[in-house]
């Protein structure tokens, strides 16, 4: 032991790596769970990003995780576009969950469009975010997709059922909805490991 | 006042031209009746070939083995001429179509908004440049001047009638329009240049010459003025380009067709307007047009946007026959309102306005596909959603519970499993449209762990209808 090395000297000469150098930044797109940004590495959605939420069953609580981002969004004027929905959003419910309807759009396009009409919306980049309802998507879909909104710089949200849920996928963000027990678990999370514990859906006793 | 003459001296040509993808072929233009045809206009590949204007066709044929044959059309011309009027008419109030294949416009009044008169000129020309036409341009402080100077000039920019009688003293006596006998007389006279002909005493020209002379010279001077039939722009679009040969595939259209909106476009900046639906007609050699009829919700005059939008109606559609003309008819030109943008735009990416992606939308899924939704203050479900743009701020007509997700028809739900999670909640109402309602609803939970909204009709029995999902 001939010198004595000082931390501070080892630290300034940054010859030391340090896991997690400083606390998450807080995210740019905080999704309006506390419990839920706080597993997530951003702190939030993966902003231009494409996130997928695998579905126990349409309503089994998606619109409860969602409302909050679409509230924010719709507030600050930004437009969010629904891509064949499975079902009518019911605008009295969607109102009192402070979604501004006027920069909502819906759009009607069959199985086949559906891909495309996303596509479309994430590259434009005039959307603050887009959810669509692929009938059929594929791994090669998704990437597109992701592709996409990366270029576009678009929040994308792509909504499947949950037997996809084994089947690889390059979404930044993998979140499956359960309804019995009402929870979410993060299946995969880009730049994170996904948590091991379930969320408790708030609001469902 | 100040004048800009633009003078066209190929106009004939350049109509041609303008429309072909090929300008490196040898091309003329051909007149005069079936026993001698004669080369009206060639172009520069052409003219290296040795062909000149005033050939006969036979002769050309002697000279030169493949040249492109098209025939000169006065029609065209003229139509032509409205076209660059208008377009002209978006830099001035003042435009004139007196003399052939000359446009002009009063600028003075114009500078004001185009900036100093440098920066107006190489805006002009960079527009002709880009419409397809070889020009020239000159400024004088009279019109009958301006056009003269144009004979011999171009880029002269003279602002002040001195300046102007300067410039004209130094043109030849025969490129002023002076009447040919009296161009000829001046010249035997030993009077090559006008400025010799304007220090004669008046009296002794007012004896030898006619008075049309005298009036030449004084309007030349700006002494006399010069009333002109200025430009009014017609109340619609119409615009026809003849293909020459049979095209089959949509790919082939794109070039006329975007050449055909450009105009459209051109035409709809001069007049401030924008068009909200216009019509591609695809001429066939027999039977009727095929129509393609492309609407905007809103109107607009973007080249690029409406070129996607008429591009997009052409490829989804199947065409029995080949097509030989397209024709673009608007007719309903709305005044055009800019879209509002933002000076700090939050999202710098943003390539493609909502506009333009809405239309694209439209194009290929529908025109009903793309749409808002709206609340309507009812109280039963099926009533109190509309599709359609949402005013700014509906009001809520209640503040229990209401599901997310509405089903189209309700279901009904079988009775296993389910739980019901509150009291009833009663809707009457709708006895005045006929469509009277009267149910008890009830937020209920399926055996799947799922939480609906279920109704059942008063004072009937059986099972629950599902109406909608909390999800």
């Amino acid at each position: 032991m001939g010198a004595v090395v000082s931390l501070d000297g080892l630290l300034d000469q940054q010859r030391l790596w340090k896991g997690r150098p400083q606390a998450q930044p807080q995210g740019l797109q905080p999704t309006g769970h506390a419990a839920l940004d706080a597993v997530l590495p951003g702190g939030g959605w993966p902003a231009g990003a494409l996130t997928e939420l695998l579905l126990a069953a349409e309503g089994c609580g998606e619109l409860q995780l969602l409302w909050p981002s679409l509230a924010r969004l719709t507030q600050a004027g930004e437009r969010v576009v629904l891509i064949a929905p499975p079902l009518i959003p019911y605008p009295p419910a969607w109102q009192a969950a402070g979604v501004d309807l006027h920069w909502l759009t819906v759009v009607q396009a069959t199985a086949g469009e559906v891909l495309w009409a996303a596509e479309q919306c994430l590259r434009s980049g005039s959307c603050g975010a887009v959810l669509c309802w692929p009938h059929k998507a594929d791994d090669r879909a998704l990437r597109r997709l992701q592709v996409a909104a990366e270029s576009g710089q678009t929040l994308a949200f792509a909504c499947r059922a949950q037997q996809a849920a084994l089947n690889p996928s390059p979404a930044a963000l993998r979140i499956a909805v359960d309804a019995q027990p009402a929870q979410w678990r993060v299946l995969k999370c880009r730049g994170g490991l996904a948590p091991a514990t379930a969320i408790a859906c708030p609001g469902r006793g | 006042m100040l004048w800009a003459c633009i003078l066209l001296p190929q106009l004939a040509l350049d109509a041609v031209l303008r429309h072909r993808d090929d300008p490196d072929t040898p091309l003329v233009l051909l007149s005069g009746p079936a026993q001698r045809r004669v080369l009206q206009a060639v172009n520069p590949p052409a003219t290296a070939l040795g062909l000149r204007a005033g050939q006969t066709l036979t002769t050309a044929q002697a000279l030169a083995g493949s040249f492109t044959c098209v025939e000169h059309d006065p029609a065209a011309i003229e139509q032509l001429q409205q076209f660059l009027a208008a377009w002209a008419y978006r830099f001035s109030s003042q435009v004139s179509l007196h003399y052939p294949r000359v446009l002009l416009l009063e600028v003075e009044s114009s500078l004001g908004l185009f900036g100093p008169w440098p920066a107006f000129e190489a805006r002009l020309r960079a527009e002709l440049r880009a419409l397809g036409f070889r020009h020239r341009i000159v400024l004088a402080s009279n019109p009958v001047a301006a056009r003269m100077l144009a004979n011999a000039h171009d880029g002269l920019a003279l602002d002040c009638p001195q300046q102007t009688r300067a410039a004209l003293e130094q043109m030849p006596i025969e490129r002023v329009g002076l009447p040919v006998e009296a161009a000829s007389a001046f010249a035997r006279m030993g009077l090559r240049q006008l400025g010799q002909v304007l220090a004669l005493p008046r009296e002794a020209l007012a004896r030898r010459f006619a008075a049309p002379v005298q009036l030449h010279l004084d309007r030349l001077l700006g002494r006399r003025p010069m009333a002109l039939a200025f430009y009014l722009p017609p109340d619609r679009f119409d615009a026809r380009l003849e293909l020459n040969f049979d095209v089959e595939s949509h790919q082939a259209l794109l070039f006329p067709l975007r050449r055909l909106i450009n105009d459209l476009a051109a035409f709809l900046a001069g007049r401030d307007s924008g068009v909200q639906r216009f019509a591609l007609h695809l001429e066939h050699a027999q039977g009727p047009d095929t129509c393609v009829p492309v609407g905007l919700l809103a109107a607009g005059r973007d080249p690029s946007m409406l070129f996607e939008l008429a591009r997009g109606r052409l490829e989804q559609l199947q065409i029995g026959a080949p097509v030989r003309n397209l024709r673009l008819l608007a007719e309903d030109l709305p005044a055009f309102v800019p879209q509002r943008s933002e000076l700090f735009d939050p999202r710098p990416q943003q390539n493609q306005p909502w506009e333009q992606l809405r239309e694209r939308l439209r194009a290929r899924l529908g025109d009903e596909a793309v749409g808002g939704l709206a609340a309507q203050a009812d109280h039963r479900p099926e009533c109190a959603w509309q599709r359609g743009e949402a005013p700014r701020q509906a009001p809520l007509l209640t503040s229990a519970p209401r599901p997310g997700w509405l089903l189209a028809e309700p279901q009904a739900l079988p009775g296993i499993g389910v739980q019901l999670l509150t009291g009833a909640e009663c809707i009457e109402s709708g006895w005045w449209d006929g469509g009277d309602v009267r149910r008890d609803y009830y937020r209920v939970r399926t055996a799947s762990g799922l939480q609906g909204w279920a109704y059942r009709t008063l004072g009937e029995e059986g099972p629950l209808w599902l109406q909608g999902w909390f999800a």
